[in-house]
């Protein structure tokens, strides 16, 4: 069986900003990921990239305030997954961030998350929310499933 | 997670399973490790075979246990990393940080007395 969409389809939730509610959106990431069809080795990078993209919503972005909320959105496309991650923090400036891979970096705590959803997702890019903070958007497309299937 | 400590050859080893995860026991392993070096049990042996699942936050509990231990003068190195571990510490290079084993004879013969 091969997903089919004819339009897009939509999963949202809108979370306070708890980390107990990762291991929520991570499950949910690879459910989704699992009922359109991705291997196994996607669902894992897509759920480990939402972890982490919800994560820096919850701890970055609204500072563990958990009266600021997290919006996480699925967009089941017939060939690719989109994940909106929104939090409504003051928004900051991707470019400002530290190479993890930098010499000077490698032994750092923490600053890893993004690289993390950087080299597992296909697309990944940063946008103004709509609830004015942050918006991490995240594309994993769909290759060789959905060409084996139309041969 | 879980931790579980035997020493061989002088070397603690410490078998952990469970997950490495922001929110989730990582401060366990941080003071484990904390402990050993403060009564001079410098050379550790981390095995991850039983880790199932890791995030960032846990590799950067993983880097701070080195970094305690290395700058105490000691020696902390890996054993059994799961095919997905092995993927992060790549990714993160950490890998040219770490040393990695998958045979704990091969690890403990490793370290320096």
């Amino acid at each position: 069986m091969v997903w089919r969409a004819e339009h897009a389809e939509m999963v949202k939730v809108t979370v306070e900003s708890r980390l107990e509610y990762l291991d929520l959106l991570q499950t949910l990431a690879e459910n989704i990921t699992r009922m359109m069809k991705f291997d196994e080795e996607a669902v894992y990078r897509v759920g480990l990239s939402t972890r982490e993209s919800v994560a820096n919503a919850i701890c970055h972005g609204n500072r563990q305030d958990a009266s600021k909320w997290v919006d996480v959105e699925f967009e089941m496309h017939e060939d690719r997954l989109v994940i909106n991650v929104d939090d409504a923090g003051d928004g900051f400036d991707p470019a400002g961030l530290a190479d993890p891979l930098a010499a000077e970096n490698l032994l750092k705590p923490c600053g890893r998350g993004i690289l993390f959803v950087r080299v597992f997702m296909d697309e990944v890019d940063f946008l103004p929310s709509p609830a004015g903070g942050t918006r991490l958007r995240m594309t994993k497309r769909m290759y060789s499933i959905q060409e084996g299937a139309r041969q | 997670m879980s931790i579980d400590s035997r020493t061989v050859d002088g070397v603690t080893i410490l078998d952990l399973a469970g997950r490495i995860i922001l929110g989730e026991s990582s401060v366990e392993l941080r003071m484990k490790i904390r402990d050993l070096v403060q009564t001079g049990n410098k050379r550790i042996l981390l095995n991850m075979a039983g880790v199932s699942h890791m995030d960032s936050s846990g590799i950067g509990e993983l880097v701070g246990a080195y970094a305690t231990v290395s700058t105490q003068g000691g020696q902390l190195k890996l054993l059994n990393l799961t095919k997905k571990l092995h993927e992060l510490l790549a990714i993160t290079k950490l890998l040219t940080v770490f040393e990695s084993y998958d045979s704990e004879a091969k690890a403990l013969e490793s370290f320096s007395r």
